[in-house]
This record gives structure tokens, C-alpha cells and sequence, in this order.
């Protein structure tokens, strides 16, 4: 019993970085109703700026030039590396999809494919092919919660994770900008005509996306500190099947899926041995999209629209 | 031949060169190219030397600028008298001897050779060519070989992402079963291997098992494709690319966990059989062959009809379940036949070698030669594996050059550079100018 909620804790955690991704594909794709494949690239590259914005933050606060605690260090790098993070999204749109806007969506997916493999390259040739080390901002403490081993890194990751999403939400339902958004994934050739920048607001999700991905990446490196520039194509196609599986372009689908991806990935690795986790894992995800080909939260008007 | 040209349409100096030689059979440019080979054989690697570039240049000495840019008027000096030179010396005289034989009639002379006979006899000069060129060196041979390999994996892919319009991402998956499924067979058969026992046949059989195992391998794969294919043709879309993702996982992970593969080791020892250019050449042939009259037929208009509208082609009885299966079971089929191909060129297989990036790499193939093209998928092929080796000296930055490359390309000609058109082939237009004029008219999408 102890043993089965331990890793449903454990899959919590997990799960969190698949939700956090997966809302970066979903919310492009629920407006521009196409992928961005480089967004698991803009999660690894986000994950390498944390890193340095952290080794920087805590020098600064080690050497006594700047008066920081260990949380206040944290609080830094987290926004910081979000509002970094949101700039590499906004120069993906850039350079990859808005070129490609009206182009068939197949040749924006090639360009996405591609500017991934360039980002993993770029990071790969500047920083060379040692792994780094996420560098520990907050001392590891475990505790016992019933029968339950937690850590309060795991506790942190996962709260913070459902206050982000909360935030999203509330920011999608009750802000002008969101309900531009709103309109644009119901209608997207009407809502220039009522005077919405298309372009900003295009932009302004691809940088919202990346945000996401930034705090998923300093959560992720202070969990698993051992950087790699090809993390992100792991990671970022994991999260991607995540979001398809809570359903194209559905916010709480993304999340959903997230969770449930990471809660089977876990489960197989404990009931099974972790060599066939990916195997069962997609399996089941085969398996659940053959009977619910919409996703858990999709909607189907997404049969129109083609890759 | 192309009598209506409009010269003038491609600026004056293009179109003074076009129409100086738009009356030069396809031959007379393969004879060229021979003449060009032979030059490179005969002289190339002393004029290397005294050029200052080393060793005869395996592409060109295009690569060599990479390494040091004070070569470019030595590599131009080369390229101009090894290959233009030549080239062009040999075009002209065809062209002197068409005209000095038959005269004014040579081209309709030309003409009258029967359609199947002039491709044939041509394939056999690419081959010649091809043989004489691959002949200085083993690398120039294994890149040969794998650019087959890599043009039967892009057209395939062609079928599904052009003519039926949909997105698969699981080549490299496909591409797995096929090459583990062949060495499997040929291994068991041919080879005195630890895992499976002893030869059961003689050595000397296996060249002509080895097509045999390469159809099976191509079958098993179209099988496990039903897989993917069965639930994901209830729904249009991206659906597809998820589905072929996750297909493309569990391959991946199946083979790692099977242990008498090798698991994550990967598996060697295959018999010797696709080391000659001949055997990749003939099965490359085959699948263009097979893909352009698949795309021409009745079957492939349906395909077409289904990406373009699929209510519609269900309407005018296309059974759209029934094309959509047979399209990406051939896209299986043809994958697991390469990976077949490239498991033996290569003679040893690891699961990594199957990833995300293997398919991601022949996407790029794909959509640069463009969608609904059997000559840009080729086209697309050769300049991808030009490119990429001739790039090859920048190491590490070639990967940052081509997707700039690519991404470029996408951005100018978001069709790709032959998207929904083919490089007309003179002598195959008597017979394809009535087809081409329903075919080819580009989608909606």
C-alpha cells in the first residue's frame, strides 16, 4: 500500500514536467491549430539558460555580492529563466511558422523539426559535449507523510507546477489577452477583422508556451541535475504524446495528459522493470487513442484541419 | 524533345544555353557524364596532386573549401577540366554526330525508339556511369549505396505525406523491422552464427536469397504496420503522426528488450550480399519504377482524391479506407525493404540508429525535393546526401548549416522545390503529357 502511494507521489512529480511541456504544444496548437516541434528543443535550451542564470545567482550570492537566500536565489532563476525562456519561443515563431503561416502546415512542421536540431546543435557546439550539472539551489530534505517518502524538492515541483497552471487558466478565462486567444482558437480567420493583432497575440503564446517550458526546466534540472542537449527530444516528444493524449489544443487535456502519461510511465517502471517502460507505456497510449481518437479532452472539430 | 520552349522566360543567358541544347537526348548527357568519369579516372588523381589538393577529392573537392579556403581556384580549375570540360566535349560531339548522321531528323529519329527500350538502355548508362564513378573509392561507394537506400525510404514517405496528404513520422520505425527482420532471415540462413546455430544453406545461395528476404522483411513490416494503420484511418489529421510516434517508441523498445537481437547491443554479422552497387541500384530502380506507376494509376489518383477532399472521393466511389490502407502498407512495405537494404550495406544494426532523428532526417529529404513528386523526392534525396558530405569537414556546424538550409528552402518555395510538379523527362512526355494534365493540378490545402 505505502509502496503504491510512494509512487504515485513519484508520478506526480513526474508527470508535472510532462504537464508543464505539454501545455506549450497544446496552446499553439489550439490557435495555429499546427505543432511546435521545436518546443521540446525550447525546453532544453530554457533548462541550459536555468542553469547558468543559477551558477550566476548563486556566485553573486556566495561571494557576498548580492544579499540573497537560498529560496530568494530560487525565485530568481525560476522568473528569470521564464522570461528568458519566453524570448527563444517568441524567435522560434519568428524564424520557423510565421514565414510559413499561409504555407501548407506540413512544410511549418519541417521548419519546426529543423530549427529543434538546430538549437540542439547550436547548444551541443557552444557548451561541447560534457554533461553539466545543475547546480543544488535548495537543500534536499525528506520527510515522512504518512506512509509516504516525500521531499520537499518534489513537494515544491508539484505545487508550483499546479499554481502555474492555475495562473494560465485564470489568465486564459479573465484577461483581454486570453480571451483574444479564446477567440482565435474558435475562429481564426475572423478575429483580425475584429481588430485583434494576430501577430502579438501569436507570438505573446508562443512566448507563454516557453515560459512554461523554462519553469519546467529548473524544476527538472534541480530534479535530475545532469544536463544534455538531446534531454530535450526525450522529454519533448514524451510531453508532446501527452498532449495529444489529453487532446489537441485542449488546455486541460495537456494537463491531464501530462499527468496520466507520467502515472503510466511510473507505474510500468515499478510493476514492470524500467526497460519496458517505453514499450508498455505506449502501448496503453496506442491502445487509449484507438478508442478515443480525439484525446481525453479533445474536440473534433480538429478533423478539418491537416498537418 | 521540348520543341515549344519559350527561351526568353528564364532571363536571356539561360535561355540561350537551353536552347542551344534542348535537341540533346538524354544519352548524349550520360555519355557526357561517362566522358567525364573516365577523365576523373584517368587523370583525376594526378591532377589532384598537382594541384594542391591531396588525394583525389571523393565530391567534387567541394568539401575540400570547408577545410581551406585558399583552395577555391584550384578545386575550380579541377572541376572545370576533369568534369565540364569533358561533359560538355562529349555532349557536343553526340550532337555533331546526330546531326552530321541523320541531320534535321535525328530528333524525331530519337523520338521513334520505342519508350521502354530508350529507358532501359539509359538506366544502363546511369549504372555505367554510376560503376565508373563509385570505382575510385569504398566511401564514394557506401554513399552511393545508402543514397538508394535513402531514395526508396523518401519516395515511400512520399506516398503517405504527398499523395494521401497525411503525416507519418515512423520511417525510421518501419525501417527497424525491416532491416531486423532481413538480417534475422539471412543470418539463420546463410551465416554460422552463436544465436542461430549453424548455416542451413549453402553461402553460395545467399545473393539470390537475399531478395527474398528483403520481400518478406518488407511484408512483416506492411503487417505490423496494420498496427498503426487499423486505428488511425477513423480519423483525418495529424492523428497519424501521433499514432506512427508512438509506433516508432514501442519499435524501438521492443528490440531493445528482445534479447536474442542483441537488445540495446544491436546485431552484426550479416552476410555479404548488398556490397556491390549493382544490387542497391536494381532495387532502386524497382521502386521508382513501382512508385511511378502507382502514382499514376487509378489507385494513385484516388489517393490523391482522398487528400484533396475525402467526402467528395468517397462520393464518386473511391473506397477510401481501402486506398488509405493499401497507400501506407506499400509506405511500410518499401521502408522495411530499405532498412532490409541498409542493414546489409551497413552490416551492423543498434536500435539507435532507428531513431527520431533517422526519420526527421528523411522528412527533410522529403519535403526539400517536395511533396507529390517521384523526380524531387530523388532530386530532394541527392542534394540532402550531397550536402550533407559535402558539409561534412564543418563536423558539428553541419548540423547547424542544413536546417538553416532547409528552413531557407521552406520559407522560399514552402512546396518544397518540386512540390506537385516533376522534372519533365523528355522521353518518358509522349506518354505522360495526357496524365500529367489531370495529376498534377496542386491541392487546396
Amino acid at each position: 500500500m505505502s509502496q503504491v502511494a510512494q509512487q504515485l507521489f513519484n508520478a506526480l512529480q513526474w508527470g508535472s514536467f510532462y504537464a508543464l511541456i505539454a501545455l506549450g504544444y497544446s496552446m499553439v496548437y489550439s490557435i495555429l491549430m499546427l505543432f511546435n516541434f521545436a518546443h521540446g528543443d525550447v525546453f532544453m535550451v530554457a533548462t541550459y539558460i536555468g542553469y547558468f542564470v543559477a551558477t550566476l545567482l548563486l556566485g553573486l550570492a556566495l561571494s557576498g555580492s548580492l544579499p540573497l537566500s537560498g529560496v530568494a536565489v530560487f525565485v530568481l532563476t525560476l522568473l528569470l529563466t521564464m522570461f528568458l525562456a519566453s524570448f527563444i519561443g517568441i524567435a522560434v515563431e519568428r524564424v520557423a511558422y510565421r514565414p510559413l503561416r499561409d504555407a501548407p502546415r506540413a512544410s511549418a512542421a519541417i521548419t519546426g523539426l529543423m530549427v529543434g536540431i538546430f538549437l540542439e546543435t547550436l547548444v551541443l557546439y557552444l557548451l561541447g559535449a560534457s554533461r553539466r550539472n545543475f547546480p543544488t539551489l535548495i537543500e534536499v530534505n525528506t520527510f515522512e507523510l504518512g506512509p509516504v517518502q516525500v521531499t520537499n524538492l518534489k513537494v515544491l515541483t508539484i505545487v508550483l507546477a499546479v499554481v502555474l497552471m492555475v495562473l494560465l487558466h485564470l489568465f486564459i478565462r479573465k484577461t483581454k489577452v486570453g480571451m483574444a486567444m479564446r477567440a482565435m482558437s474558435y475562429d481564426y480567420a475572423v478575429i483580425p477583422l475584429m481588430g485583434v493583432p494576430l501577430d502579438l497575440i501569436i507570438a505573446f503564446t508562443f512566448a507563454l508556451g516557453s515560459a512554461l517550458a523554462g519553469a519546467a526546466g529548473v524544476l527538472f534540472g534541480m530534479a535530475y541535475p545532469v544536463l544534455d542537449p538531446y534531454m530535450g527530444v526525450l522529454i519533448g516528444w514524451k510531453a508532446f504524446v501527452a498532449a495529444i493524449l489529453g487532446g489537441r489544443g485542449s488546455i486541460l487535456g495537456a494537463v491531464a495528459g501530462g499527468f496520466l502519461l507520467g502515472f503510466i510511465e511510473i507505474l510500468v517502471a515499478a510493476v514492470l522493470t524500467s526497460t519496458m517502460r517505453d514499450l508498455v507505456a505506449y502501448s496503453i497510449v496506442l491502445l487509449i487513442l484507438t478508442f478515443r481518437p480525439y484525446g481525453l479532452f479533445g474536440e473534433e472539430h480538429s478533423v478539418r484541419l491537416r498537418l | 524533345m521540348q520543341q515549344t520552349s519559350t527561351p526568353s522566360r528564364f532571363g536571356s543567358l539561360y535561355g540561350r544555353i537551353r536552347a542551344r541544347f534542348q535537341d540533346v537526348p538524354i544519352s548524349a548527357w550520360l555519355v557526357g557524364m561517362l566522358a567525364a568519369v573516365l577523365v576523373e579516372a584517368l587523370i583525376g588523381r594526378d591532377l589532384a596532386y598537382m594541384l594542391g589538393l591531396g588525394n583525389l577529392p571523393s565530391f567534387f573537392g567541394l568539401s575540400l573549401i570547408f577545410k581551406k579556403w585558399t583552395l577555391i581556384p584550384s578545386i575550380v580549375v579541377f572541376i572545370v577540366v576533369v568534369y565540364v570540360l569533358p561533359a560538355l566535349g562529349a555532349v557536343y560531339l553526340v550532337r555533331w554526330a546526330m546531326h552530321r548522321w541523320r541531320g534535321a531528323r535525328s530528333v524525331a529519329w530519337v523520338q521513334r525508339i520505342p519508350t521502354r527500350g530508350y529507358i532501359i538502355f539509359n538506366l544502363a548508362f546511369v549504372y555505367v556511369v554510376l560503376h565508373f564513378w563509385a570505382a575510385s573509392s569504398d566511401y564514394r561507394l557506401l554513399v552511393l549505396r545508402l543514397l538508394g537506400v535513402n531514395i526508396i525510404l523518401t519516395l515511400s514517405l512520399n506516398l503517405v505525406n504527398g499523395w494521401m496528404g497525411e503525416f507519418s513520422v515512423s520511417v525510421a520505425g518501419f525501417m527497424a523491422v525491416g532491416a531486423y527482420v532481413s538480417s534475422v532471415l539471412m543470418v539463420w540462413g546463410f551465416v554460422n552464427d552463436d544465436v542461430f546455430g549453424p548455416a542451413v544453406f549453402p553461402e553460395a545461395w545467399a545473393p539470390y536469397a537475399f531478395p527474398l528476404a528483403l520481400i518478406v522483411a518488407g511484408a512483416v513490416t506492411a503487417f505490423t504496420a496494420l498496427a498503426v494503420a487499423i486505428p488511425s484511418f477513423r480519423t483525418r489529421g495529424d492523428y497519424l503522426a501521433i499514432i506512427t510516434l508512438a509506433y516508432l517508441f514501442i519499435v524501438k523498445s521492443s528490440i531493445e528488450n528482445i534479447d536474442f537481437l542483441g537488445g540495446a547491443r544491436g546485431f552484426m554479422n550479416q552476410p555479404k550480399v548488398a556490397d556491390s552497387l549493382l544490387v542497391v541500384f536494381l532495387w532502386t530502380v524497382l521502386a521508382v519504377w513501382v512508385m511511378h506507376n502507382y502514382v499514376t494509376s487509378t489507385l494513385g489518383k484516388a489517393t490523391s482524391a482522398v487528400r484533396d477532399n475525402e467526402p467528395a472521393a468517397e462520393m464518386m466511389t473511391v473506397n477510401t479506407r481501402k486506398v488509405k490502407m493499401v497507400a501506407f502498407l506499400t509506405h511500410a512495405f518499401w521502408s522495411g525493404v530499405a532498412g532490409g537494404l541498409y542493414a546489409h550495406i551497413v552490416g551492423y544494426i543498434n536500435p539507435g540508429s532507428f531513431g527520431l532523428v533517422k526519420s526527421a532526417e528523411i522528412l527533410g529529404m522529403l519535403y526539400l525535393g517536395g511533396l507529390n513528386s517521384v523526380t524531387g523526392s530523388v532530386l530532394g534525396t541527392v542534394l540532402f546526401t550531397l550536402l550533407s558530405e559535402i558539409l561534412r569537414p564543418l563536423k558539428l556546424v553541419k548540423w547547424m548549416v542544413i536546417p538553416v538550409i532547409l528552413i531557407v528552402v521552406m520559407i522560399k518555395r514552402p512546396r518544397g522545390l518540386l512540390g506537385f510538379q516533376e522534372i519533365r523527362l523528355p522521353f518518358l512526355e509522349r506518354r505522360a503529357r495526357a496524365e500529367e494534365e489531370v495529376s498534377h493540378a496542386p491541392a487546396g490545402d
